[in-house]
């Protein structure tokens, strides 16, 4: 789950990462009245999930209040990257002598959490070359501890006994207690700026675990998902819109992603991507063939292999909505086989349905159908 | 010989009375699996399936001697649920659960390392070695003894994969299932050491996927191998950018994409299957026979 800037910033602040004064605003007066509290020169930028603002005119720098909530009223009326602009982070435009680069993620092949930095960050962050970017694995039994910090510092360049290597070494350790106490998979301050003495994170961007959201009882988010994909994820499945016109449903994401390649391979195109595995049961699978046919598809192909799945509650799902709506208003292909798989079998024919054996067949099945 | 379990395996099931667990319990038994105690705190002293409950997993252990245990318990539940298997000495810890925290499989994984046992999951469909024991969830009927092992991320597909092998002929010495998840107990070079290693096994399938680096891992192994590989990657079709289900299936800044992973391992001597069901006669080629 994704936070906008200002929603990390919060909980920067939170932690007692310096940040830069200021607070988000929802219309132009809003951000007037913060320009004011300011009382100087101040920066208004867009709140969106998007690494391009500067470049797409989202970022501006008013010198005075009323000019604060003019470029309010441009950027809230921007559309960024397709994305809507419905707030602004106003807040007091900082003196930059230096750039740098801060982020903890996960590290999925060293099985931990790795801290990346950098002294050149800001906008060029991805064109840095490999030296200067420092990568320095967390072991976990060992935890954070003030002399990792410090070799970070070290390794950056930046003189430890300054203002500068003080702060870095608390940022360091605060990022890291922010990942394990909150579950964030991402932490990442670009630009971490130098302002005379100070050290500031001038932007935040935070990740939180959407596996860990059951322990996450007060922290923000930002939807990013499409009215059809938050009914699946709600549903506890796997949901990806793409823009073909056979609407696929099978169980399992590594078997889902099979299924799309062979029907692309055969000449077909998907109109999404739908994981129902995990032993999704009868009344959410025929949610989730609700949520297929309300995408209007020229066809709907069903492939599901059961192992924790069961194939009579899928037979059930499929015959559930096949009743409530007298019959599929699109061609239908099923292939169904695994556990309960006679079971399952039974129940389709009785609604006259006869599934297939293999994966091959029935792809080539549902293709032929939509033409 | 088979890797990892066979039919000597003593197994326990952790969180044994569950809905799933009990179900599966009864699927691993009619297997032919040697499970001899199931776990659930607060249940003990019930039997499901005829298999007795403890409390614990240390009063189980007092009782019987446990090689393996396979972990069925809700995410919330599961780190604590992994390290009590793991902390009583138990060599084999399979975590079919999913959905479970990054930070918590991170913490498993390194304590496993430390104990010195092998973790599959979380997020496994588990392991079979074929007609000798299975631990986990998948559909017993397709999985036979034979000499093919398989080692794969990804649960269904690999029931997908196998079941093509089985139709054609070939079974399996053990099909591995290392977990969809972020951080897993074993990597595709564990797993292909060990089948390198084993008498049984003559040829392996790779099942990946795409996203990561493992697979590209992998390949510079592959070169040293005697074996025959034949692998299968899933995402041909995805867009970059949209994570496909689990967390393995993502390509973020041009790296773990679809061609890379092929050209790599074709490089390494593999042969890749474009399809899932074209991998039958790969290996059938591989091993020259009809």
């Amino acid at each position: 789950m994704k936070m906008f800037e200002y929603m990390g910033k919060e909980l920067f602040a939170k932690y007692g990462l310096p940040v830069p004064k200021g607070r988000m605003a929802k219309t132009p007066e809003e951000a007037a009245q913060i320009a004011a509290e300011i009382g100087g020169p101040c920066v208004v930028k867009s709140q969106v999930l998007s690494g391009k603002r500067g470049k797409a005119g989202g970022i501006k720098f008013p010198n005075t209040p009323e000019e604060a909530k003019k470029a309010a009223e441009e950027v809230l009326s921007m559309t960024i990257q397709g994305l809507p602009v419905e707030c602004v982070l106003v807040e007091e435009k900082l003196k930059i002598d230096k750039e740098l680069y801060m982020s903890i993620t996960i590290d999925g092949s060293a099985k931990q959490a790795v801290m990346i930095a950098s002294a050149y960050g800001g906008m060029d962050i991805e064109e840095q070359p490999e030296e200067y970017i420092i990568k320095k694995h967390i072991d976990p039994e060992l935890g954070m501890h003030p002399f990792f910090a410090r070799d970070v510092v070290r390794r950056m360049g930046i003189p430890l006994n300054g203002p500068h290597g003080k702060e870095i070494v608390k940022i360091v350790q605060t990022l890291y207690k922010i990942c394990k106490e909150k579950d964030a998979e991402l932490v990442e301050i670009n630009p971490l700026v130098f302002s005379g003495d100070r050290v500031i994170a001038a932007d935040s961007k935070v990740t939180i675990d959407e596996d860990a959201m059951f322990r996450m009882v007060d922290l923000p988010f930002v939807e990013d998902k499409s009215p059809a994909e938050r009914a699946a994820k709600d549903l506890g499945l796997s949901f990806v819109e793409l823009d073909g016109d056979i609407a696929v449903m099978a169980n399992g994401a590594g078997i889902t992603m099979g299924t799309l390649d062979t029907l692309q391979a055969f000449g077909g195109t998907p109109r999404n991507f739908l994981d129902c595995g995990g032993g999704t049961g009868r009344e959410a699978t025929a949610k989730a063939l609700d949520i297929l046919l309300n995408l209007q598809p020229k066809g709907l192909f069903i492939n599901i292999f059961g192992g924790i799945t069961r194939c009579d509650d899928v037979a059930n799902a499929f015959k559930d909505v096949y009743e409530a709506r007298g019959g599929f208003p699109v061609p239908v292909v099923i292939r169904l086989v695994g556990t309960n798989q006679d079971a399952g079998r039974e129940i389709l024919r009785s609604i006259g349905v006869e599934a297939f054996d293999f994966m091959q067949d029935a792809a080539r099945r549902i293709i032929e159908l939509v033409r | 010989m088979a890797i990892i379990i066979d039919e000597n395996t003593n197994v326990l099931v952790m969180g044994i009375t569950g809905r799933q667990a009990s179900f599966h319990t009864k699927q691993m038994l009619a297997y032919g699996t040697k499970i001899v105690a199931g776990c659930t705190p607060g249940k003990g002293g019930q039997e499901v399936e005829g298999i007795p409950v403890y409390n614990t997993v240390r009063e189980a252990c007092e009782k019987h001697r446990i090689d393996a245990s396979v972990i069925f318990v809700p995410a919330a539940g599961t780190k604590d649920a992994a390290l009590e298997n793991l902390e009583a000495g138990i060599k084999v810890v399979v975590i079919v659960t999913e959905g479970v925290p990054v930070y918590d499989e991170i913490d498993i994984v390194a304590y496993a390392k430390r104990k010195g046992a092998y973790v599959l999951g979380p997020n496994t469909f588990g392991i079979v070695s074929g007609g000798k024991c299975k631990m986990g969830i998948p559909p017993n009927q397709y999985f036979v003894e034979g000499d093919v092992g398989v080692v794969a991320r990804s649960g269904t597909l690999t029931y997908e994969i196998v079941g093509n092998l089985t139709a054609n002929g070939l079974g399996q010495s053990t099909v591995v299932g290392m977990g969809g998840d972020r951080a897993v107990g074993l990597t595709f070079v564990d797993v292909l050491k060990m089948f390198e290693k084993d008498d049984q096994t003559k040829a392996v399938v790779m099942i990946g996927e795409i996203g990561g680096n493992n697979e590209e891992i992998a390949a510079e192994y592959i070169k040293e191998m005697t074996k025959p590989v034949v692998a299968f990657i899933a995402g041909k079709s995805a867009p970059p950018g949209k994570r496909m289900g689990h967390a393995g299936a993502i390509i973020e800044r041009g790296k773990g994409t679809y061609q890379g992973k092929v050209e790599a391992l074709t490089a390494a001597g593999a042969k890749v299957a474009p399809l899932p069901f074209e991998v039958p006669a790969l290996i059938k080629e591989a091993l020259g026979r009809k």
